[in-house]
C-alpha cells in the first residue's frame, strides 16, 4: 500500500512538472502572454507596395503595438494591396484622417504598420478604410533613385 | 537466380505480414481503452515507468543541449552582431525540433527498450499465455495501459526538456557570456508563437510518443520467445523507433512549417 502511494505521488509530481514546463513554454517562452489581439475592430488600408509585410505583423501607434495585420490581399481593380488591420477594441479613437505607413524596424528588421493620428474629430469605425497610406520603402528603388540623382548632378 | 528472387519475395511478404500484425495489435490495444479506463491504476503504473523514471535523463540532457545551443549560437550570432537573438535561436530550435525529437530518441532508448524486453520476456516465460488461460486478454490488460502511458508521458517529457533547455541556454548566454537578460526573454517572446511553435511541438511529441510505444510493444509482443529473440527485438525497437521518429519528424515539419 505504501508503494502504490509513493508511485502515485511520484506520478503526480511528474505530471505537475510536465504541466509547469508547458505553462512556462506558453507564458515565458512564447508570445501568448504578449497580448495577442483576437477581438477588436477591422480597418482597411490600400498600399501600392507592402514590401515584406506579413499577416500577423504588428500595427503600432507611437511605437506601442495596438493591433496586428489580419490579412493581405491583392485588389484586382486598383492593382493595389488591400491590407486588413485588426485594432484592439480599447483603441477606438483613431481620427478619420489617420495616416498608415509601412516601416521597417532596424535596418534589416521585420516590417510593421505604423499609424499616425490626424486631427479630425470623427473616429474610424469597424470596416472603415484608412485613406492616407505610404508604401514600404524598397531598398533597390532607393539605391536606384540615389544613383539617378548622382548621375543628374554630375552631368550638370 | 530463382532462389534470390524467392528470398526477396519472402522478405517482402514478411515485412508486409509484420506491418499487418502491428496494425491488428494496435486495433486490439485501442479496443482495450474502455477496460483500461475502468482500472486507472494500471495506467498510473505505466506513466510512472515511462515518465517518472525517464525524468532524470530528460532533464540532464535538456540542460546540456540548451547549454551547448547557447554556446554555439552565441559564437555564430555574435559574428553578425546579433547575440541579442540568442534566446530566439535556443528557444525556437528546442521547442520546434530538438525537444520532441531528442526526447523521443531518449525515451525509445530508455523506456522503449525496457517495454520490449518486459513484454518479450512475459511471452518467453508464457505469462501472456497464462493470462489467456485465465480468460484475461493480455493485449487489453498488459499492452493498452503501456501504450497510453507512453502517449501521456511523452509530451510532458518533451515540454520539460524544452523548458530546461531554454533555462540552460539562458544560464550560458546571460550568465556566462553576457547577453542582456531582458533581450533574451523579450526576443523569445516576440518571435516564438504559441500556436505555431509550442502547440506544433506538443503535437509532434504526441505523435512520437504514440509511434515509439507502439513499435516497442509490437516488437515485444511479436518477438521470438527465446532469450536471443528478445534481445533482437530490443535492438529492433531502438533502431526502428529512431528511424520512424526522424522520418516522421521530416514529414510533420514539412506539413507544419512547410508553407
Amino acid at each position: 500500500m505504501a508503494r502504490t502511494r509513493s508511485i502515485e505521488i511520484l506520478v503526480g509530481a511528474f505530471m505537475a512538472a510536465g504541466f509547469v514546463a508547458l505553462f512556462f513554454l506558453a507564458m515565458r517562452v512564447s508570445n501568448l502572454s504578449a497580448g495577442t489581439v483576437t477581438d477588436g475592430y477591422l480597418l482597411k488600408a490600400r498600399f501600392d507596395n507592402v514590401g515584406s509585410l506579413k499577416e500577423r505583423s504588428p500595427v503600432t501607434l507611437a511605437g506601442v503595438r495596438i493591433g496586428r495585420v489580419e490579412a493581405i490581399t491583392f485588389e484586382k481593380a486598383t492593382y493595389e494591396a488591400l491590407v486588413t488591420l485588426r485594432i484592439g477594441r480599447e483603441y477606438d479613437n483613431l481620427p478619420t484622417d489617420t495616416f498608415a505607413n509601412i516601416f521597417t524596424s532596424g535596418l534589416l528588421g521585420e516590417q510593421y504598420v505604423g499609424l499616425d493620428p490626424g486631427g479630425a474629430t470623427e473616429f474610424l469605425r469597424d470596416g472603415d478604410t484608412v485613406g492616407h497610406t505610404q508604401s514600404a520603402l524598397v531598398l533597390e528603388q532607393m539605391i536606384g533613385q540615389f544613383l539617378f540623382n548622382k548621375a543628374a548632378e554630375t552631368s550638370k | 537466380m530463382l532462389e534470390q528472387l524467392q528470398l526477396l519475395g519472402r522478405g517482402g511478404l514478411q515485412a508486409i505480414g509484420g506491418l499487418g500484425r502491428a496494425h491488428l495489435l494496435l486495433a486490439g490495444m485501442l479496443l482495450g481503452l474502455p477496460q483500461m479506463l475502468a482500472r486507472p491504476r494500471l495506467l498510473l503504473a505505466q506513466v510512472f515507468n515511462v515518465g517518472v523514471l525517464s525524468m532524470l535523463i530528460i532533464g540532464v540532457s535538456g540542460l546540456f543541449v540548451g547549454m551547448v545551443l547557447g554556446l554555439q549560437g552565441f559564437y555564430v550570432l555574435s559574428q553578425f552582431g546579433a547575440a541579442q537573438s540568442l534566446g530566439v535561436m535556443v528557444g525556437a530550435s528546442l521547442v520546434r525540433e530538438l525537444g520532441p525529437v531528442v526526447t523521443a530518441l531518449l525515451v525509445a532508448g530508455r523506456a522503449g527498450s525496457a517495454l520490449t524486453a518486459e513484454i518479450g520476456l512475459m511471452k518467453a516465460t508464457e505469462q501472456l499465455s497464462g493470462l489467456e488461460m485465465m480468460a484475461v486478454d493480455p493485449v487489453k490488460r498488459i499492452l493498452t495501459p503501456r501504450l497510453f502511458g507512453g502517449l501521456i508521458a511523452m509530451p510532458l517529457l518533451a515540454a520539460i526538456f524544452s523548458a530546461v533547455g531554454v533555462l540552460g541556454g539562458w544560464f550560458v548566454g546571460v550568465g556566462l557570456l553576457g547577453v542582456d537578460d531582458g533581450a533574451y526573454w523579450s526576443q523569445i517572446q516576440a518571435k516564438i508563437d504559441f500556436d505555431e511553435d509550442v502547440v506544433n511541438g506538443v503535437i509532434k511529441s504526441i505523435v512520437f510518443g504514440f509511434v515509439v510505444t507502439w513499435i516497442a510493444l509490437f516488437q515485444g509482443y511479436d518477438a521470438t520467445p527465446t532469450s536471443e529473440g528478445v534481445s533482437r527485438a530490443t535492438t529492433r525497437t531502438v533502431v526502428h523507433s529512431a528511424l520512424a521518429v526522424l522520418a516522421l519528424d521530416f514529414v510533420l515539419t514539412a506539413l507544419m512549417f512547410g508553407n
